[in-house]
């Protein structure tokens, strides 16, 4: 699974993507953010302000019950703020 | 036609495709970099994209708006990158028969880039910068006028 990350989650990262393969039981994107968060502290912080953070699975907006699957590209990122 | 570019909109050129078509009428909408926020002097913003995303978006738009609003030209161009103020950002052109729609159109338009379209600005100042907050009440309008 790709995992791309954009604006300020991408600053505390330090890095803009990475590639991981999910454990069976990562099913949905609340899963996910749970399971990142214990991935490192870095990852903890982004993840502590996950009310503001939206989700995308292949480019589509999802909520977080969305299902996921190992070949989907993930997005991660603030409110938009374009225009 | 939709665009994401870097460089900077040539506005004229953009007018000139709006006023071919045989109109009514042509709103355009072009957003400016500011040169101050509200703890002071911008040196420059910087906006991020989501590239896959951001076409498939704005497209999304183009269609739903040329068909709402019987649209003859609809011209979306939305700039990333490093932006000085004073410089152009956005640009949205609307022509049709009748004012009232192209001015609707156009107005819907920029409404909907400015919390539906994958964009995200970020302000530099002298010694820090600040991710720019999206604003309740734009994400309002969108949900409750359309």
């Amino acid at each position: 699974m790709k995992i791309i990350y954009f604006s300020w989650l991408k600053e505390i990262l330090g890095t803009s993507s990475e590639n991981t393969k999910l454990p069976s039981n990562i099913k949905n994107i609340e899963n996910l953010i749970k399971w990142l968060s214990a991935k490192s502290i870095k990852h903890k912080k982004v993840f502590l302000k996950s009310k503001n953070i939206r989700c995308a699975i292949n480019h589509q907006i999802v909520n977080k019950n969305s299902k996921i699957k190992n070949k989907d590209e993930i997005a991660f990122f603030p409110p938009f703020t374009g225009g | 036609m939709i665009k994401v570019q870097k460089q900077k909109i040539n506005i004229s050129e953009q007018n000139k495709k709006l006023l071919m078509k045989k109109i009514g009428a042509a709103v355009n909408f072009i957003g400016i970099a500011r040169p101050t926020n509200n703890s002071g002097k911008i040196k420059y913003i910087e906006i991020e994209h989501y590239p896959k995303m951001t076409e498939t978006k704005i497209k999304e738009i183009e269609i739903f708006a040329t068909k709402k609003w019987k649209l003859d030209k609809c011209i979306i161009i939305h700039r990333y990158g490093k932006i000085k103020p004073g410089e152009n950002i956005v640009y949205v052109g609307t022509a049709t028969q009748h004012r009232n729609n192209a001015f609707k159109a156009c107005e819907f338009i920029i409404d909907y880039l400015k919390v539906k379209a994958p964009f995200w600005k970020i302000e530099k100042q002298n010694n820090k910068k600040i991710y720019v907050k999206s604003i309740k009440k734009d994400e309002n309008k969108i949900k409750i006028n359309y």
